[in-house]
């Protein structure tokens, strides 16, 4: 009746050998994306950002609302990058040390573009996906919305709410996520068009799963690959986004700080012969989108074949 | 076609409408009103200047006045900050000079965005290639507000070649950086789109049998190849337009032009509400107008879509 010991063992052997030759997508997309030298580049520095904008704070060597009134008028001489001061990066035109700041914008920064990457990722994903997938009126109604809402420029909306309801993270966070899903919902929408008319969903429906069951289980899964790809591309321009707010002076609040808040400072400063007031929180800025936009084409070309 | 005109008009009008409603209740839900300084006023005197603004009258009254006041007349009522000017005053005093450099950097951004362009297409893998590629990709990573501060650096303290901020009554000099920072990004996607594109067209079969009958290459890309390339390009002038009207808000502060962005920015630190909203209503009324265009001269070139 049981199989014998030979044969279990040969299966098993078979078992493992279909495993190792088995090639998913996710394995091809990761195989492709490794192959790429500047997407994997850019996604160690990527790596190396985050832990600067995470870890940094314990390398800093003063706090960063910490004011030297000695530097006071002196900031071009005595504020200049140096080990033996423990300013790395310098120290700001109030006297801060430059290092801890540039450590709190990326992170802020980064913070922002996550958030709104992720309500991008929620929000428009399974908007996008219900309405293509029930299509006619619904479909209809809530695509119409979606154009109605794009073609208002929304950063000047932003800009309103920031004044009125005054100027804070919280506020500065809601208005990405209000903005940064409508595009998402455009993408995942088309992609989920394709996918209903496939055999396992019309199998789905016809075993009688649940339409919300449908959409979770069976679509949205199917349209991870290309919702990724978009997801990073969407980062930079939330963090290009949130710098441009800053830098007009409406975002973050001091004593918090980001990118664009830094830039816009550095850039008032220019003149006075601290140029790394500038330079630092530049360079930051400058490759972090750089990364992101040679991760997210990595992930394209990786996840997206048809596109090579 | 006038079918199809219509039916985008039907969508833009309330697409307007809610606009305007949606900026007025913003307004109306802010905590603390106007005139509420640190010095406050006695309720007489209050009572007096919103009576005045017409802030007493219950919110559906408000809104009703203000809405009809932007639909027939444009009105955007007065200013709260500055006393003796209107919302119309100060957009018709900022307004032109953002038009005026708003204009010319589309201009450059798409002159010069659809030269490089095809020149990258026609001569691929090429110096010129290369050149509208990494400028594509350059541009990318420095925004406006980057690059501006970047210009001002190089051409007014290292150089002295140009004048770091003014208007001067639209003197050249002027313009050139506002204009170079207003249009650098979108140039270099326009460049971008138009080679894909170019690259995509001239691989398809009807350039082939163009070529095999023997039409000279300069009149293949003229006669046959530019219309299709420029599809892509031409819905991306869509939120080219939004990005650049968003933008001058940066080239206004960085370069002091006096145009609306400034006053804008200006009215954000003094809650000066309804110069905002004005200003926003403004900009969003050209945002949807200029969809519109687009999407109308989109559906005129392209013989495919249906409309």
């Amino acid at each position: 009746m049981f199989p014998n010991k030979a044969t279990v063992e040969a299966l098993e052997d078979a078992a493992h050998m279909a495993e190792v030759q088995g090639r998913s997508l996710w394995g091809d997309a990761r195989e492709r994306f490794f192959k790429n030298r500047a997407a994997v580049v850019s996604l160690v520095v990527l790596i190396c950002i985050a832990a600067f904008g995470f870890l940094g704070e314990f390398v800093a060597q003063w706090e960063r609302d910490f004011v030297d009134f000695s530097l006071m008028g002196a900031n071009a001489t005595q504020g200049v990058p140096s080990f033996e001061t423990g300013h790395y990066f310098g120290t700001d035109a109030s006297g801060r040390d430059l290092f801890a700041r540039v450590v709190q914008g990326t992170r802020i920064s980064l913070m922002v573009g996550v958030v709104g990457a992720l309500v991008a990722v929620v929000v428009g994903t399974l908007y996008g996906a219900t309405a293509g997938y029930f299509g006619g009126r619904i479909d209809g109604i809530m695509m119409r919305t979606v154009d109605v809402l794009m073609s208002i420029p929304f950063m000047f909306v932003l800009i309103l709410m920031l004044v009125i309801f005054g100027r804070s993270l919280f506020m500065l966070f809601l208005g990405i996520g209000l903005i940064s899903w409508l595009d998402m919902a455009r993408i995942a929408r088309g992609q989920t068009l394709t996918i209903k008319n496939k055999e396992f969903v019309e199998v789905a429906f016809a075993t009688g799963v649940h339409p919300l069951k449908i959409i979770l289980r069976h679509i949205v899964p199917n349209l991870l690959g290309i919702v990724i790809v978009y997801a990073t591309l969407l980062v930079p321009s939330m963090i290009i986004f949130e710098s441009f707010i800053s830098f007009l002076g409406l975002g973050v609040q001091e004593p918090n700080t980001s990118l664009g808040a830094l830039i816009s400072e550095g850039n008032k400063n220019v003149g006075n012969g601290t140029p790394w007031q500038l330079a630092f929180p530049l360079f930051f800025f400058v490759i972090t989108i750089f990364a992101f936009f040679f991760v997210g084409d990595g992930l394209r070309d990786a996840l997206d074949p048809k596109d090579r | 076609m006038t079918a199809y005109i219509i039916r985008r008009l039907a969508v833009a009008i309330p697409t307007l409408l809610i606009l305007v409603i949606l900026s007025f209740v913003l307004m109306y839900a802010a905590p603390g009103g106007p005139f509420n300084s640190e010095r406050p006023l006695p309720p007489a005197v209050l009572a007096n200047i919103e009576a005045k603004y017409g802030l007493d009258q219950p919110f559906w009254k408000q809104i009703v006045n203000y809405v009809v006041g932007v639909v027939t007349q444009f009105d955007f009522g007065p200013s709260f900050q500055y006393k003796d000017r209107s919302v119309n005053d100060i957009i018709a005093q900022g307004f032109p000079v953002t038009l005026t450099y708003g204009f010319w950097s589309f201009v450059v951004a798409v002159g010069v965005g659809v030269s490089l362009g095809v020149a990258a297409a026609i001569k691929q893998n090429s110096w010129l290639d290369y050149l509208a590629v990494g400028i594509s990709v350059g541009a990318q990573v420095l925004p406006n507000f980057v690059l501006a501060p970047l210009l001002v650096i190089v051409f007014t303290l290292w150089l002295d070649w140009l004048p770091g901020g003014g208007w001067n009554g639209g003197a050249w000099q002027n313009m050139v950086m506002p204009v170079i920072a207003l249009s650098t990004s979108y140039m270099a996607s326009i460049a971008r789109i138009t080679r894909s594109s170019m690259l995509e067209v001239l691989n398809t079969n009807f350039i082939r049998t163009a070529k095999a009958k023997g039409l000279p290459m300069r009149r293949v890309i003229w006669k046959h190849a530019l219309k299709p390339t420029m599809l892509p390009v031409i819905s991306y002038l869509g939120p080219a337009f939004v990005g650049m009207i968003t933008g001058s808000v940066v080239v206004d502060l960085i370069f002091s032009t006096g145009g609306i962005g400034q006053f804008f920015v200006n009215s954000a630190f003094n809650r000066d509400y309804s110069v905002i909203m004005g200003i926003t209503i403004l900009v969003g009324s050209l945002t949807i107008l200029f969809n519109l265009v687009v999407d109308i001269l989109y559906a005129w070139i392209d013989p495919k879509i249906r409309y």
